[in-house]
Formats: structure tokens, C-alpha cells, sequence
């Protein structure tokens, strides 16, 4: 199961490599979503606290179209087919695309982060810097498990590229929480119409928790179910 | 090229048990029965034919012995496993090239190859010789599949499937696109998997070539296999 | 196609018994009826003690009646959503792999995602109508919305196509991932309400004194209401069972004639 985890992985970097789609298409769209937001939001004191919410909402937007695009990359040539007949491990399959993705997905955070820094003057504490880390890790490895399951069910035939948003928006909504409520303990921003002034670093750490078992259970969940599902009929 | 692991689950010892066996095999396609009763028999090293017409079933039939459609009704046994409780179990030992290619457009050849082979657990020599047998070394091997010929892509499909060294080759329409040069190669690759144990179906039109590089030939209409089909020598 | 009655006679009503099993199914059985008839008298009941016989509350006086509505079929929502789960892995894990489970859970979503839907307009009603808002972000509502969208999902992912089995295998997958999923977002949701400390004026669910007569309507609602979606599920059930039955008549046909079409050919 790890080997061929491993080849689907390199295949699937190598071909974004080949093909810098990610870096070309999908790293602008999420820099664009955060510019929209500075748009529609309009107030210059409230962007830097809601900067680590419009972070994640922005990754998880990008997310639908990574997950979109590697299961695209399939479909195309009728590999998913292959993939199928092959008799190709479906876990190792399902191992190898998630790690894959959340790889783009940690490339496409850092210059987003990046971007927030820029477009909306936020500030990162040093102390808060491995709780950022260590959050945003998790929360990438949840955020990927998820993607490639219900990527994987609505792979392919027709009328199901709608059915992704439908499915994962609602699944990914825990990760959107816990990521932003850690990022502003990290961040020491606080959102919405809280009381307390600041935040602590130290309250970001039971939210990590949860995205840990978030990660966790559907890790699991994802490499017991990705081969029923991958199943045509 | 030997392929993986000479498979005999039925229990060793009987050499003349037939690769594919279908009895009255029922497949449906959403509402329409793609095979309506198909009947077969494919002995081992055979090199068979399939030909009819369009929309007969040939690739239906190629696809339910890959195991990628469930049998609905009848009986169906490829290589020992049972299609109707075990098809995924069925798809490590069968090879099926249909009408897409299967290839990742923007990786060269040789990491499509190299991709494909190693998932079967093929070395690198394996790999290299699947290359060369189909004319794929050299300066076509690092080019990206989208940017060859149609011809170009079908042989590096080919050399993926020879690359995985099934027991059992599916072929649909696999001289497709290919020029004079190619159609040869694919006949010469043919043979010689069958020569190192493979046994071949090839679904065609083209049939002077195809029934030349055959053993046996049956004809498909209407989702049935006619006059042909079963029979083969105890 | 014609059904004909075996008649009977002696031995034979053995075979009638069988064919009434094949045709007729559970929802012609005494069960069934009794059961309809329990749920009628019960909603009648409902009718009668939430809207005429309980009192009116103290502070909320008649809009308090909403509740003998809103709670039943919030917990009928979340009966559904447990039976599907239940059923999806009866489907699973049993080596029989039985369709009857996957249509049980495909009919206890569908009447699910009513209930869940009326609970939250119920709910929202109630909410405007003491509290002055529609919403509020507290977790048990949000869990109620978000189980909602993802039913929605679970009832267009049943819609896919394909064969019986293969919609059967991919719901009731989804149905179990539902399962981790509801609680992990209930969970992440009260933890960040907890962390607005606001005073529980907009928590529509507690600060209602519930005693006597008031409790009693309650819980007549509670139990008719169940009555009401176990009634619902039967038939539903049955429902599917003969629209796969028809599906699979279906095949028969289509094959018949296909085979037709080859006699013709091979004769022309």
C-alpha cells in the first residue's frame, strides 16, 4: 500500500510539475479571493482580524478546484479506468493523491499566507509561529484526506462535478473553525464581536487537537472507504 | 517477457482448463442489456478474435472479463476467479487496452511506462525492454504523451500493458490509429506475449490483419456470441 | 404484464402465500394498518391537546405551541439520521449485502430531510416569534443545518445511477461518513460559541418550564410523531423495493426484445 502510495504521489507531483497548473491557474484564483474580499468587506480595521478566516475560507475555496484538477487529470485519458483495472491498490491510491495534494495545498498556504501578510497587514507573533505551523499542517492533512474521498466519489461521470462543493463544504466546515480559531490565537487578532480583547497563544492548542482528530478519523475513514467508491458500478 | 506469477487458483493440474468461461453472461449498461446471453469459451495461449458490428457487445465483453462490469446474469470464470462474488480480485492478472489510451498527457513516455510498470511491480529492465519492444527508446522517451501522434500514444498504451506482463490480454481495437510500421510491431508484440504464456482477445475490424494474427475467431451481434464461441478441445 | 391469482385450494395455499408475500409485501399486512390508525388517533391527540387543552405558557403564551410540533420532529430528524447510519452498515458489514437495508436507509433520509427542514422553519418561526430573531449560531442549530446539507448530498449521490448495488455501496458509505462527520462539527461548533460568552438569550431550545398537561401534550407529539415516521418508512420502502423490482422487470423485458432484434437479423 505505501509503494504504490508512493508512485501515485510522484506521478501526480511530476505532473504538476510538467504542467505548473497549480502554480499558473489555481495560486492567482486564490490570491484574486483574497483581494475580492479585501473588496467586499470595505473596512480597513476589521481586515487585519479577520485576516486568518478569510486565509482559510480562501484555501478551502482553492481546495474544490485542487481536488477537481486532480481527479481531472484521470478522467482525461480514461486512467482512472486504468487505475481501476490495474487492480492497483485502491488505499495506496487514495494514500498517494492525498499526500499529493496536500503538498499543493502547503505550497498554495505559504504564499497565501504570504499574501494576507501583504494585502491585509497582519502581523504573525514569533511565539505564535509553531502553533501555525503545527496547525496549518493538520489542517492541510484533514483538508486533503477529505478532498480526495469525496473527490473520488464524484469523480468522472457526468453531473457529478456539482455534487463536490455540495458534499465537502459541509464536511470541511470543522477544519474552517478550528484552522481560523487557531491561526488567531497565533495571530493574536480576534474576529466577530468577541469580548475578551486579546487572545493567548495557549488557546490555540485545543483546537489543534481537534484538527488532529479531524486528520485522524477521516485518514482512516478515507483509506477503508476510497475503494468501494472508486467503483463504477 | 514471462507474465506475473503463473496463476492457477483452480488447483494446479489441469491444463487444459480454459481461461475465460462464459455461460449465458447477462451485462447491462444503465438500462440496456449490452450482452444478452453471451457464451464463451477461451482456452489458454489462444490469440482470439472477436469481430461484429458496432454496438454488438465486443467491448462490453472485453470489459466484463477485466472485471470492470458486473455480470448480471449467467456464469463467468476468468483465470479461476469467480466474476459474479470476485471481480476485483480478477483485475491483477488481466490487461485491458480499450478505446482511451490511459495515459497521464503530460508526462513523457517513459514516466507513463515507468508509472504503469511499477504499480505491477515490474523492475526497470522490464520497463526498458516493454520500450524498445515497441519502438518507444531513444528520442521519443522523454516526450510528453500529448504532444505524439495518436499512433505514437497507442504504442506507448501498449507498452504500459506489456510493461505490466498480464496473463491475459484485452485488446479492443488496439490496431486503431496505427500505421503499417506500428500495426506489424503490435502483431510481433502480440505473438510473443502469447509465446512467454499470455493469452489474447482482441476485439477488431480489422480483419484481414486480425484474422491472419489469430488463432480462432468468433463473431458478436446483438450482444450474444454466435456459432463459434464455446467448443474448445477438452 | 398480468398477474394471476393461483386458486386456492388445498395444497396450492401454500404457493398463495407465497405469491401474497411476493405482490403484496409489508405495507398490506394488519401491522401496517394498525399502525396508520395508532398514528392517526395519535396526531389527532396531538391536535387536540397542543392546540385547545394544554395551557398557554407564562411568558410565551400561545406561540409555545410551536414547540409541540418543533421538538417532535427534531427528534424524529435525528431518529432518521440514526436509522440511515444504522441501516448503511447492516449494509456494509453483513456478508448478505441485502438491498432491503440500503432501501430502508434511502427511505428513512428522505422522510429525514423533511423533518430536518421542518424543524428548522418550525424552529426559526418560534425563534422570531418570542426571541425576535430567526437564527442563531448555537450549536445545536447549526449541527440541525448542517445535517441538512448533508442529506441533501446523501439523497443526490443515491440519484447517481447505476446498478442497484453500486447506489447501495456508495450511500451507505456516505451515509456512515456522515456519522463522523455530525459529531465532529457539533462538537467545533460549541466549542466556538463557547467562546462568545453571550447571555443565552437567543437559545431556543431551553428556558421553556414544561410540567403536567404542557409535558403530556409533549410527549403525545413525541410518540405520534414517531408513529408517523416509522408509517412513513414502511411504505417509502416498499416503494423503492417495487420501483427496483420494475427495474429489474425492466431488464427482462429489454433482453427479450433484444434477443427479438438478433432473431429478426439473422433471419433478414
Amino acid at each position: 500500500m505505501w509503494r504504490t502510495a508512493r508512485l501515485v504521489a510522484s506521478k501526480d507531483l511530476l505532473i504538476e510539475w510538467r504542467s505548473r497548473q497549480v502554480t499558473n491557474q489555481v495560486l492567482p484564483f486564490a490570491g484574486l479571493t483574497l483581494v475580492l474580499f479585501a473588496f467586499a468587506l470595505d473596512r480597513d480595521d476589521i481586515t487585519a482580524r479577520v485576516a486568518p478566516g478569510l486565509f482559510w475560507l480562501a484555501t478551502t475555496f482553492s481546495l474544490i478546484v485542487l481536488v477537481q484538477r486532480t481527479f481531472a487529470v484521470e478522467t482525461s485519458d480514461g486512467a482512472l479506468d486504468t487505475l481501476r483495472v490495474a487492480g492497483v491498490d485502491p488505499a495506496g491510491i487514495y494514500l498517494g493523491k492525498s499526500l499529493a495534494l496536500a503538498v499543493q495545498l502547503l505550497v498554495l498556504e505559504v504564499l497565501l499566507v504570504i499574501g494576507v501578510v501583504v494585502f491585509y497587514a497582519s502581523n504573525i507573533r514569533p511565539a505564535g509561529i509553531v502553533l501555525v505551523v503545527t496547525a496549518g499542517l493538520l489542517a492541510t492533512c484533514g483538508l486533503a484526506f477529505v478532498g480526495t474521498l469525496y473527490g473520488g466519489l464524484a469523480a468522472g461521470a457526468k453531473g457529478r462535478e456539482t455534487l463536490l462543493p455540495l458534499l465537502l463544504l459541509p464536511v470541511v466546515a470543522p477544519v474552517l473553525i478550528g484552522a481560523t480559531r487557531a491561526f488567531e490565537a497565533a495571530f493574536g487578532t480576534r474576529g466577530g464581536n468577541g469580548i475578551r480583547a486579546g487572545v493567548e497563544i495557549a488557546d490555540g492548542w485545543p483546537w489543534v487537537g481537534m484538527l488532529a482528530v479531524f486528520a485522524a478519523v477521516f485518514g482512516t475513514a478515507g483509506v477503508l472507504a476510497f475503494g468501494p467508491l472508486l467503483e463504477e458500478a | 517477457m514471462t507474465p506475473t506469477s503463473q496463476h492457477d487458483p483452480s488447483g494446479g493440474g489441469q491444463a487444459t482448463a480454459p481461461v475465460v468461461s462464459l455461460r449465458e453472461v447477462v451485462a447491462v449498461l444503465g438500462r440496456f442489456p449490452a450482452l444478452a446471453g453471451a457464451s464463451l469459451d477461451v482456452a489458454a495461449g489462444e490469440i482470439l478474435l472477436l469481430q461484429g458490428p458496432n454496438g454488438a457487445g465486443k467491448t462490453t465483453l472485453l470489459r466484463v472479463c477485466a472485471g470492470l462490469i458486473p455480470v448480471a446474469r449467467g456464469e463467468a470464470r476468468v483465470l479461476g476467479h469467480d466474476l459474479r462474488t470476485d471481480r476485483a480480485a480478477v483485475r491483477r492478472f488481466v490487461g485491458l487496452l480499450g478505446h482511451h489510451n490511459g495515459l497521464y498527457g503530460d508526462l513523457s513516455v517513459r514516466d507513463n511506462v515507468g508509472f504503469w510498470g511499477r504499480t505491477a511491480g515490474a523492475s526497470d529492465t522490464e520497463i526498458a525492454a516493454a520500450m524498445s519492444q515497441l519502438g518507444l527508446d531513444g528520442r521519443l522517451s522523454t516526450v510528453p504523451v500529448s504532444r505524439l501522434s495518436a499512433g505514437q500514444r497507442r504504442r506507448t498504451a501498449l507498452a504500459c500493458l506489456l510493461a505490466r506482463r498480464s496473463q491475459l490480454w484485452l485488446l479492443d481495437e488496439p490496431h486503431a490509429g496505427l500505421d503499417a510500421d506500428g500495426r506489424d510491431l503490435l502483431d510481433g508484440v502480440i505473438r510473443q506475449a502469447v509465446r512467454s504464456g499470455a493469452t489474447v482477445i482482441v476485439a477488431s475490424h480489422e480483419l484481414e490483419r486480425a484474422e491472419a494474427l489469430a488463432t480462432r475467431t468468433v463473431t458478436v451481434a446483438g450482444g450474444v456470441v454466435l456459432a463459434g464461441g464455446s467448443g474448445m478441445v477438452a | 404484464m398480468s398477474i394471476t391469482v393461483p386458486n386456492v385450494e388445498g395444497e396450492q395455499l401454500h404457493a398463495r402465500r407465497a405469491w401474497m408475500r411476493q405482490w403484496r409485501g409489508v405495507t398490506s399486512t394488519a401491522f401496517s394498518r394498525v399502525l396508520g390508525i395508532v398514528t392517526l388517533v395519535g396526531l389527532a391527540w396531538l391536535v387536540i391537546f397542543g392546540l385547545v387543552l394544554s395551557p398557554e405558557d407564562e411568558i410565551q403564551d400561545s406561540s409555545v405551541r410551536i414547540l409541540y410540533i418543533h421538538v417532535p420532529t427534531a427528534w424524529v430528524a435525528y431518529l432518521a439520521f440514526g436509522v440511515t447510519a444504522l441501516c448503511s452498515a447492516m449494509y456494509l458489514f453483513r456478508p448478505a449485502h441485502s438491498l432491503t437495508w440500503d432501501r430502508i436507509a434511502g427511505a428513512s433520509s428522505e422522510i429525514g430531510v423533511m423533518f430536518m427542514g421542518l424543524t428548522l422553519v418550525t424552529g426559526a418561526l418560534w425563534g422570531r416569534l418570542t426571541w425576535g430573531v430567526f437564527w442563531a449560531w448555537d450549536a445545536r442549530l447549526t449541527t440541525t443545518a448542517f445535517l441538512f446539507v448533508t442529506y441533501i448530498g446523501y439523497l443526490a449521490v443515491r440519484r447517481l445511477g447505476g446498478s442497484h448495488q453500486a447506489r447501495a455501496r456508495r450511500s451507505a458509505v456516505l451515509g456512515l461518513l456522515a456519522v463522523l462527520e455530525i459529531p465532529l462539527v457539533h462538537f467545533s461548533v460549541r466549542l466556538w460559541r463557547s467562546l462568545h460568552q453571550e447571555a443565552s438569550v437567543a437559545n431556543p431550545n431551553g428556558d421553556v418550564k414544561l410540567d403536567g398537561l404542557m409535558l403530556f401534550s409533549l410527549m403525545v407529539g413525541l410518540v405520534s410523531f414517531t408513529l408517523l415516521y416509522a408509517w412513513l418508512v414502511l411504505h417509502r420502502q416498499r416503494v423503492m423495493y417495487l420501483e427496483d423490482r420494475y427495474e429489474d422487470a425492466d431488464l427482462d423485458l429489454a433482453l427479450a426484445q433484444r434477443r427479438a432484434e438478433n432473431e429478426e437479423n439473422s433471419r433478414g
